[in-house]
């Protein structure tokens, strides 16, 4: 510790730090160009749209993440969770009557409460964030297997409306930039969004300056449910049915897109725009490689690889960074 | 000093990018003979004694053992030399046996499988070196720091270690246990191994050491007998001579100009009564004034630091109430303990005080946070000014505001954590080992700082296992002892001997 001193460079754009900071911003255009030159079918606007749709679950999903990722935590039920409010919605919408504003309010909700008792039972309960949201994955799939009796459930317009169009423009892409706003303006601007730095770097230190990091914990996993929930129905908007396996695996994606995008699982570290790039990463391989023909056996193992570079690349970066 | 050295690194030099850290540095360690590495935070003792340790390479100059030049590539090179490091990080798996980790990577197999009772065997004879009497199976974490020291020094010369590079390992030790540190090293010495030591303890140096070498901004400043007295070791370590070490009840400093309020009768400001908490404390009652300092001075596990913890709200407490202006606070809430005017600065800085990813600006704002947001919104603009004003009046050193806090020295980390509560505002300041692991010369600062507090009205208390410091810089001293108040000195009264009495009577063997 006592003799790293760093050389204060500060004239002009340093684009050596900007890579460094910035590795999966550059890994994604040359990723998109790549594809652009190896594929015509790549930069149509129909292609450009349906990565749009494609990235939208992804990321929502992710965003949500980021926050418990930034706090120090990890929530695997995001996927189920997801599912779980889609199918709540549809249910109350069918099954219930309730007018379809209502039951989309419905399924916001329902994700919203499981985000919150998994907080309560990292925070409160005191189980690791990988345990109880373990938990909470079996119990929503499960919860949305018994709702729908294992059959998929018609959306109410309100939530097909968020899968169709505005105009020109997808709902998803729309739907997906706000929630992208909104949920930098958490991280960056407020009070809540600060702390979860502060908690994912040294939870005791952040308790001890007199943070309430309790709450902030059960803040972060409620926002993760609502985020999920919000990416359910999204997907079930689009198919006009919440589908009780939708979203199965989901949580691994979003994990990914959140770590590519440059956040620690050690917490503390992680932002909006990275996470975006991250899920977009995934989104665009994918893409990439089902317009090359390629299979999606292989498809899985190139994502594999590519998550192993991202954080590899990124730990590198930091040991280089620290000596 | 005809004889040969063990090792020398001659000349050496290293650079890290534009950061000349090391210049034209020779320093030798020979058989039988404790040679210290003295100098600030920052001067490049760390760097010198990784690039013996085979961590970094010079990029000037040469290392030489047994009068032939070596490279040290790795670690492993230099163990193989018979250089090894104790580090103030322990390597030990706590999860594993004192047997298991003193052989680790060397575990004694037959078929294939570890051979148990050789294993036991050979750490019992790596234990026997240094006199350590244990059972080699217990588990190292249920060790106190003092002993896993120990066993990392049996793992060292179990591989036949003759040059034992010592990083500050009475840092976490109390008085006892530096006492048997320095029996099992005097030993070592007797039978020829020499040892490169690093401590920030300056009157251990004439009781272990043989030689000092005094670095400073990375190059030699000189090499002197052990013998030489303190405030010569302190002039050429920080390269001026610091008059006074606890510039407050010495007549050295200047005397304290600003007015203090109500010269005559200060009020109270905090008042602790009747506080118990069942295995940690019992039954402890005291008050302290505006503008002053009260010391808590006791030994290790006497209940201080979870005294400290009770009143500031990081811990629940049975029953007593503390009192802030008259005010009580509720128990366990850190919170409010906060908007009562309380600020603790804890004992481990970087476990507990900060945040050490966090830039300088976040880590001074955390506890402010909340109360300068409007509608929920962080004032970016507010809390970057505040925390520039509280970096100058501190004089931390760094960068930017922006750098993380876990890059700063450990003098400029402590005043970043007692910057945050000057920013708060704090008034009563509950301080746990304020100057652990911090250089003299930012020592001198933080009391200065003390000094400014309470000269403003506020009130301070401090637990310190350094006892010149409790003397130095208290206006009263309370003694704990298992817990319980042992006593009261004024600092008048107080001198050493008085303090260890009341400490230590009938628990002297605790550790």
């Amino acid at each position: 510790m006592s003799t790293t001193t760093q050389p204060a460079t500060r004239r002009g754009f340093d684009y050596k730090k900007f890579l460094a900071n910035n590795g999966a911003l550059v890994g994604l255009v040359v990723l998109c160009i790549a594809l652009f030159i190896a594929t015509p079918d790549f930069l149509t606007g129909q292609n450009l749209l349906n990565i749009g749709i494609q990235v939208s679950t992804v990321a929502v999903l992710a965003f949500g993440m980021t926050f418990v990722i930034v706090a120090g935590g990890i929530d695997l039920s995001v996927g189920a969770v997801a599912a779980l409010s889609a199918m709540v919605s549809s249910w109350l919408f069918v099954g219930a009557g309730l007018p379809g504003w209502l039951a989309l309010a419905g399924g916001l909700v329902a994700g919203l409460l499981a985000g919150v008792v998994n907080g309560l039972a990292n925070a409160y309960g005191k189980l690791p964030s990988f345990i109880a949201t373990l938990a909470m994955l079996s119990v929503a799939r499960g919860l949305t297997l018994v709702i729908s009796d294992g059959r998929p459930i018609k959306t109410p317009a309100e939530v097909s409306f968020l899968g169709g169009n505005l105009g020109p423009v997808p709902m998803p892409i729309v739907v997906l930039l706000v929630a992208a706003l909104v949920a930098s303006f958490l991280l960056n601007r407020t009070v809540i969004g600060r702390s979860m730095y502060a908690v994912g770097g040294n939870a005791e230190a952040a308790r001890l300056s007199g943070l309430p990091v309790k709450r902030i914990l059960v803040t972060v996993f409620a926002l993760a449910g609502l985020f999920a929930a919000l990416a359910g129905l999204l997907l079930a908007g689009r198919l006009d049915s919440a589908q009780p396996q939708a979203a199965a695996g989901y949580e691994l994606d979003a994990i990914a897109a959140v770590v590519i995008g440059g956040a620690s699982l050690s917490g503390g570290l992680g932002k909006i725009s990275g996470t975006f790039v991250g899920a977009l990463v995934l989104v665009v391989i994918r893409n990439g490689l089902n317009l090359l023909n390629v299979t999606s056996f292989w498809q899985q193992v190139v994502i594999g690889l590519v998550i192993a570079l991202a954080v590899g690349v990124d730990v590198l970066r930091r040991k280089t960074r620290s000596s | 000093m005809s004889q040969q050295p063990l090792v020398t690194l001659q000349n050496v030099g290293k650079t890290f990018g534009p950061v000349t850290v090391i210049k034209d540095v020779t320093v030798s360690v020979y058989a039988g003979k404790v040679q210290v590495l003295l100098g600030e935070n920052g001067a490049g003792k760390s760097t010198l004694i990784k690039m013996m340790a085979g961590v970094y390479q010079p990029d000037a100059g040469r290392i030489v053992v047994d009068g032939k030049t070596v490279t040290l590539p790795t670690t492993r090179a230099a163990e193989e030399l018979g250089i090894a490091t104790i580090h103030q990080e322990l390597n030990l798996v706590p999860t594993l046996s004192i047997a298991e980790n003193v052989m680790l990577g060397r575990m004694p197999t037959r078929h294939g499988m570890v051979d148990r009772s050789a294993l036991r065997n050979r750490a019992r004879a790596a234990l026997s070196l240094i006199g350590l009497d244990i059972d080699v199976d217990t588990l190292v974490g249920e060790l106190g720091i003092a002993r896993q020291q120990l066993v990392e020094i049996a793992k060292a010369l179990s591989i036949n270690a003759r040059i034992l590079i010592l990083d500050e390992p009475t840092a976490a030790l109390t008085r006892h246990e530096t006492e048997s540190l320095f029996a099992v090293m005097a030993d070592l010495r007797s039978r020829g191994v020499g040892m490169l030591f690093i401590s920030h303890h300056l009157d251990e140096i004439a009781e272990v050491g043989d030689t000092v070498t005094v670095l400073r901004d990375g190059e030699f400043i000189a090499e002197v007998p052990a013998s030489t007295p303190e405030d010569e070791l302190v002039k050429l370590m920080v390269g001026r001579s610091i008059e006074d070490q606890y510039p407050r009840n010495t007549g050295g400093a200047p005397q304290p100009a600003a007015p203090q309020p109500a010269e005559t009768q200060s009020a109270e400001i905090l008042s602790v009564e009747h506080l118990s908490s069942s295995g940690r404390f019992t039954d402890i009652s005291f008050t302290v004034r505006a503008g002053e300092v009260l010391g808590i001075a006791g030994l290790v596990g006497a209940g201080r630091t979870e005294l400290i913890r009770a009143i500031a709200g990081a811990d629940h407490y049975d029953s007593g109430t503390v009192t802030v202006r008259g005010r009580a606070l509720p128990r366990g809430n850190i919170q409010a303990a906060i908007k009562a005017g309380i600020g603790h600065v804890p004992e481990d800085r970087k476990g507990q005080g900060l945040v050490t990813s966090a830039s300088v600006n976040d880590n001074l704002g955390y506890a402010t946070l909340a109360s300068t947001a409007r509608l929920g919104l962080v004032d970016f603009a507010g809390q970057r000014s505040r925390a520039q004003a509280v970096a100058t009046k501190l004089r931390i050193r760094m960068h930017t505001i922006d750098q993380p806090v876990g890059a700063l020295s450990g003098g400029n980390q402590q005043k970043a954590v007692f910057g945050r509560w000057i920013i708060a505002a704090s008034t009563v300041l509950l301080l746990d080992e304020p100057t652990r692991g911090v250089d003299v010369g930012a020592k001198v600062e933080i009391y200065e700082l003390m000094n400014a507090i309470t000269a403003a009205g506020g009130a301070i208390v401090m637990v310190s296992s350094e006892l010149p410091e409790i003397l130095g810089m208290s206006d009263r001293i309370l003694v704990m002892r298992d817990g319980r108040l042992a006593g009261e000195l004024t600092a008048a009264e107080a001198t050493q001997d008085a303090v260890m009495t009341l400490a230590a009577r009938d628990v002297d063997e605790k550790n």
